[in-house]
């Protein structure tokens, strides 16, 4: 991917996020991701039927790399599977962490392909990732 | 102002002073001398570097006691500002608050002011109450007296707050504490490397500052107290150095004040590099510095009010601080598009997590100004603010 492009993908989800809403619905699992090093603090909220994510929203106050993240990360993880789910979640945690990974899977996901390059930016780019991985995590242990 | 600052040599515009400040060239040789021509330990040996690291160390002390015009007795050595108001929460406090008494800070105060509170609080069941800010978010002696009672034992506050950076009369909230036998403790971290501090003038109980905000090492703070409230302190470390004898759990008997709040090898590079911070401040003096710090500020805020989307939430305090936000864009990415052109400023909530609520946001940018800025750093700082667009296009 162009770098350009990569920089119009994030600045875009960035300027107008998809599914950032603050929900009040117990249907939802709410979870907080944040980092102890950096500012950035978002709720992550996860919808589940069955063994499909119905929606996935988010809220907070992030960094523009951590926000466009949640919105591409939402738009990524609606409708899939749970194991679906969690192979994109390996897959971009091993893109961002700079280890093997699959490409095909990931989507506008790929604009951080880079983004280990920028050591003070990796853990914004991780921070909504870990949310939903947390919140999967819940819904398993509940079920 | 001076450039004796090694790290001026690397390019960095540092805005950072808030967090920590650089090293001036007297203070890394003094520590480097500790290492380098008598390394020994402190209260120890017969030989003569053991003799010097005890002149050198209580040296330090003495130049502390006369820097803030205390008995050198009244000048104990902690890892910092927050080693300090913990020692005050836990040995003097613990002992002297019961249950329903009352301890008064404010929503500006920096975590190591407010959480050894409330752990007070939920041991003790004390209350910790707040006085509010007004509309420039300073805390004046009138909101104290809006919730001060017949229960209120403590009052701690920061003379200068590290966000807002309003300077409090400390000296008129401390005379109305006292009318009524409250205590007072003051937080210097933020004041005593920029302003002249007088703690007989103030006539505050405590008074806790760190040293590596002044120029000093990391690692060394100081807490001062009055010395009959320090002989009813409780220390919060035993064992080495600050025992006279121990023969059995009833038979212990310590040293005398302020050795026996400072158990184990101390802090030796960090109490003296402290030493020749504050002799290297002292030659620039106290009132040129804060004069400095201020005519920046005033130069810094002039030029930000020009910039359209630039909102600043404190323009009028008297202090080195201001803090804003640029409309639109979150204080990290702005920070971290500053870093590219090394410049160095803080982003975030500053450790100040209950002022969110009254400044309507979590984050801003800080910029703390300190002896080496000069007006070309403000300069290159203002001019890398003026076009939003280039923000936007660089900060990823």
């Amino acid at each position: 991917m162009d770098s350009e492009i990569k920089k119009a993908i994030i600045m875009e989800h960035y300027s107008n996020p998809h599914n950032r809403e603050e929900i009040h619905d117990d249907n939802y699992i709410k979870v907080n991701s944040k980092s102890e090093t950096c500012i950035d603090n978002l709720d992550i909220y996860l919808k589940m039927n069955g063994d499909v994510i119905e929606d996935l929203k988010f809220y907070g106050e992030a960094c523009a790399i951590s926000t466009s993240a949640a919105s591409i990360m939402t738009e990524l993880l609606k409708g899939k599977t749970i194991t679906e789910a969690n192979n994109i979640i390996s897959n971009y945690d091993n893109m961002v962490l700079e280890k093997d990974y699959d490409k095909d899977c990931l989507g506008d996901a790929l604009c951080y392909d880079e983004i280990y390059k920028q050591t003070n930016r990796i853990n914004c780019a991780l921070i909504p990732w870990r949310g939903i991985k947390k919140a999967l995590d819940q819904y398993e242990e509940k079920k | 102002m001076n450039n004796n600052f090694p790290m001026l040599n690397t390019g960095y515009i540092y805005l950072d002073n808030g967090a920590t400040t650089w090293k001036p060239e007297p203070v890394i040789k003094k520590i480097n001398e500790y290492y380098n021509d008598f390394t020994a330990n402190a209260h120890r040996g017969d030989y003569d570097i053991s003799l010097r690291v005890d002149n050198e160390y209580e040296g330090a002390r003495k130049i502390v006691a006369d820097f803030i015009n205390s008995d050198y007795k009244e000048v104990i050595f902690t890892s910092g500002t927050t080693d300090a108001l913990n020692l005050v929460a836990e040995g003097y406090f613990r002992k002297h608050l019961q249950k329903d008494d009352e301890i008064i800070i404010n929503y500006a105060e920096h975590a190591s002011n407010v959480m050894p509170w409330f752990r007070l609080a939920n041991d003790l069941g004390v209350k910790v109450k707040f006085a509010a800010l007004n509309d420039s978010n300073a805390l004046t002696l009138d909101s104290i007296k809006e919730v001060v009672s017949d229960k209120t034992k403590v009052i701690s506050l920061a003379m200068i707050t590290n966000v807002i950076g309003d300077l409090r009369d400390v000296k008129e909230i401390v005379k109305f504490a006292h009318e009524r036998g409250i205590k007072v403790v003051v937080d210097g971290a933020q004041s005593v490397p920029h302003i002249k501090t007088d703690v007989k003038d103030l006539d505050c109980d405590f008074l806790a500052f760190s040293g590596h905000k002044m120029c000093g090492p990391t690692g060394i703070g100081v807490l001062y107290g009055k010395y009959e409230l320090l002989e009813e302190m409780e220390p919060r470390n035993l064992g080495g150095g600050m025992n006279a004898s121990f023969d059995s759990p009833e038979e212990i008997e310590l040293k005398s004040i302020p050795t026996r709040f400072e158990a184990g090898t101390p802090n030796i590079e960090g109490a003296i590099g402290l030493g020749a911070a504050i002799k290297y401040l002292e030659s620039i003096g106290m009132d040129n510095i804060q004069k400095h710090e201020v005519g920046l500020k005033k130069y810094l805020v002039d030029e930000l009010s020009k910039i359209e989307h630039i909102k600043m939430y404190n323009k009028d305090t008297i202090s080195g601080t201001v803090v804003f936000n640029v409309d639109g864009i979150f204080s990290q990415d702005v920070a971290i598009y500053l870093s590219k052109y090394k410049i160095c400023v803080r982003a975030g909530n500053h450790c100040a997590k209950l002022l969110k609520n009254k400044l309507g946001t979590d984050n801003t940018v800080r910029v703390s100004i300190y002896i080496y800025n000069t007006k070309e750093d403000v300069d290159k700082l203002v001019s890398l603010l003026q076009d939003k667009n280039k923000i936007l296009n660089e900060m990823l």
